[in-house]
């Protein structure tokens, strides 16, 4: 029974993928979107059903389907296991999946290829639940490439522009430097412990076996380059600002919601492993810390909606990174399903405000669309409320257990964190008022069109706007029912903070921050009613920080460029000698056959000749052989 | 039982044997003319019947003799091929020197 209803949940959207791959084109468009969304709604609907029943029993349900890889004592199970974990990601992965197909099917009604953007879509989902459901690192893995292979599929969807394609090989490439590192860890853990299952895995780790320091650590450091390949950390985060050539919902389901936050499930799903690497753990939170605040300056500054947005979720899973850094897994995992709810909300909602200004996405070309658009503004208000940490929306809660947690370990990370929040709270804002507030800035002709987008479009961002805003009833300080859910996974017992003075004093001191960065934010944009400047005008530091610290330009001079070089000397000089001595080989078989070819005149007495010549001297060897011996 | 092997020795036979063979050869390699080529072959593989049969005397063992019976129903064969060869050049050529015959080469 529960056999059937897993494989359910998992093929359903891969039955979407090849409905729509194969027949899409001749179903039309809205068939096609229909399929696709209502086979993520079946796995939603299934992920539901196994959550609820997981909530009541906290019996995890595995799932052995065949051995997949047997070799003497070395075995890998092709299985899946419905933990407390896999079935939170499952709910808001599918939860949010739904309704961005739902926004999808108008969003992309335009579009011509739709049926292929449906199939890629359900393609991604089913391999997001691949690498979720799955239960040891190898399946994992499967499904780690998939959602990979199909962010390349759709950051490039509209392959007809060449930037688009390259910001789509640009991702690809720099998440396979993650794979990498990925596969390498897994090796290590095969190599070590015999066997990738999860369980069996947490076992032998708990019951402290064969345990080397180092080679956990070298483990340890290993998926964490896997990680944050995929969930953009400094130094591999440069790819996903550039995936948001992709159109608008892809943006908001893989690059903000579910896929980035791969690396944090995976890292969170080897917990155990993590708890025996302190220093691994220690990179991990710094690397988290400097990645929240880069990513949160640059965002400063960026003019592209979308960019603003990128840089944000960057920064947020920069501050999950931390909360997993130290040791607070719990806490990430929580970050990640509000920062899940409020950036889907405002990448759809970004998405509505595109749609509405005909794909403008320059906040410099926006202004004023409050009235033109209501629902979209209030949505996308509480979105930035909740991501600016205001009390008492989902965010708040979340990013300040983080903070919370720094605060008591390490004040420098706490001093880190709460610097990104406040700038994230004056860019988001800034983000608000540039494009909501004061006189629309665009043409005339964009101005005679504005409108608010239809239901389908409205009606995915009400709902999350409602998720984001009461998000945090999972995991109120003192009465976390979040905690108490995963309890099972963590082989440490977290204590939840107590609240005391100094708890009250750092809520404080984060709403005190958040405000303030909405109050510069307004001052500057209302008040003062600036409009950022044209590109060429950019002068000082923020042109430093509007070419995004030129990490770019640095990745292309000092590992692009050098490699260019590189296959150009091979291709230049190391293929040409090797060629020439293949070719050489060629050139002396084809000059002795044309010396060989005269020995064939036709004349047979010559023929005869050299016959008995050679039959002579085969039986003089003969003989003279035979006389040695 | 005192044959006319005993009587001549195995050396000479073998004496006679290898100068046929050569003279064969020879016949071979020096004459242009395709008959007489054909009839040196015919020595050479006579010179080596011979032998067959001396030593299967000397041995005392038949199979020598038997072996040279099929050898001799082959040569027989391959004249007959070799004859008419001989004959569809010449209607062809007009000649049966082997030093005209250069069109084989391909």
């Amino acid at each position: 029974m529960d056999i059937n209803l897993a494989l359910v949940l998992l093929l359903a959207p891969f039955l979407g993928f090849l409905a729509n791959i194969f027949l899409g084109k001749s179903l039309g468009k809205n068939i096609s979107g229909a399929i696709g969304t209502i086979a993520v709604v079946v796995s939603f609907a299934m992920s539901l059903f196994f959550f609820l029943q997981i909530n009541q029993t906290g019996q995890p349900i595995s799932i052995h389907l065949f051995d997949w890889i047997a070799i003497s004592n070395f075995n890998i199970e092709f299985g899946f296991l419905l933990d407390q974990l896999s079935l939170l990601w499952l709910l808001f992965v599918t939860g949010i999946g739904s309704l961005i197909h739902l926004y999808s099917i108008s969003y992309m009604h335009d579009d011509e290829k739709m049926h292929k953007f449906f199939a890629y879509l359900n393609l991604f989902v089913f391999f997001m639940i691949t690498l979720v459901m799955g239960s040891n690192l190898l399946i994992m893995f499967i499904g780690w490439e998939g959602v990979g292979l199909c962010s390349y599929l759709l950051i490039g969807f509209w392959y007809k522009n060449q930037n688009y394609n390259d910001a789509a090989k640009k991702a690809f490439i720099m998440n396979r430097i993650g794979d990498l590192g990925f596969l390498v860890g897994i090796f290590i853990i095969g190599f070590m412990f015999n066997t990738l299952d999860f369980a069996t895995l947490k076992a032998t780790i708990l019951a402290g076996n064969n345990l080397d320091a180092y080679w956990i650590a070298a483990a340890g450091l290993a998926l964490f380059i896997g990680a944050s390949g995929k969930s953009a950390q400094i130094p591999l985060y440069t790819w996903l600002p550039d995936a948001m050539a992709g159109p608008t919902p892809v943006s908001a389901l893989i690059h903000a919601a579910t896929m980035v936050t791969a690396g944090i499930f995976m890292i969170t799903r080897l917990n155990f492993l993590f708890d025996l690497a302190p220093a691994i753990q220690d990179i991990i939170a710094v690397i988290g810390a400097i990645t929240s605040l880069v990513a949160a300056t640059i965002g400063l500054v960026q003019n592209d909606i979308k960019k603003v947005l990128a840089y944000s979720t960057v920064s947020q899973l920069g501050l999950m990174f931390l909360a997993l850094g130290l040791g607070a897994y719990e806490i990430a995992v929580f970050h990640v399903i509000t920062h899940a709810f409020f950036k889907a909300c405002l990448f759809l909602g970004s998405g509505s405000v595109i749609h509405a200004l005909h794909h403008e996405q320059d906040m410099r070309k926006m202004g004023g669309l409050r009235k033109a658009m209501p629902i979209t503004f209030i949505t996308m208000l509480i979105s930035s409320l909740a991501i600016s940490g205001i009390f008492p929306l989902s965010g708040f809660w979340s990013k300040d257990e983080i903070l919370m947690t720094a605060y008591h370990q390490s004040p420098v990370l706490w001093v880190i964190g709460s610097l990104a929040s406040i700038l994230t709270a004056f860019y988001m804002f800034r983000l608000m008022y540039l494009t909501f507030f004061k006189e629309f800035r665009g043409s005339e002709e964009q101005k005679h069109h504005l409108h608010e987008s239809p239901a389908l479009l409205t009606f995915p961002l009400i709902v999350l706007a409602i998720l984001a805003a009461i998000g945090g009833l999972i995991s109120l300080p003192g009465h976390s029912w979040l905690n108490h859910y995963l309890e099972p996974l963590f082989s440490k017992a977290h204590e939840a903070h107590h609240l005391g003075t100094t708890e009250y004093m750092l809520m404080a001191i984060a709403t005190v921050g958040a405000l303030l960065g909405i109050g510069i934010a307004y001052a500057k944009y209302i008040k003062q009613a600036q409009v950022p400047e044209e590109d060429e005008k950019i002068t000082g530091f923020s042109k430093v920080l509007y070419n995004k610290y030129y990490v770019d330009e640095v990745y292309e001079a000092i590992i692009v460029k050098p490699i260019n070089l590189l296959s150009r000397f091979f291709r230049d000089y190391i293929e040409t000698a090797l060629a020439s001595i293949v070719f050489g080989f060629g050139k002396a078989a084809n000059e002795l056959s044309f010396q060989g070819k005269k020995l064939q005149n036709g004349s047979i007495g010559f023929y005869l000749f050299a016959f008995v010549i050679g039959f002579c001297a085969i039986v003089s060897y003969l003989i003279l052989a035979q006389k040695k011996f | 039982m005192d044959s006319v092997l005993n009587q001549i020795g195995i050396e000479n036979y073998i004496f006679l044997s290898v100068a046929l063979f050569c003279i064969g050869v020879f016949g071979v390699l020096y004459r242009r003319n395709a008959i007489i080529v054909f009839m040196s072959i015919e020595i050479m593989l006579n010179a080596v019947n011979l032998l067959f049969v001396a030593f299967s005397t000397y041995h005392q063992d038949a199979q020598g003799q038997v072996f040279v019976f099929f050898s001799m129903a082959v040569a027989a064969a391959e004249v007959a091929v070799g004859l008419a060869i001989l004959v569809a050049i010449f209607r062809n050529l007009g000649s049966i020197d082997v030093a005209n015959l250069k069109n084989l080469k391909g």
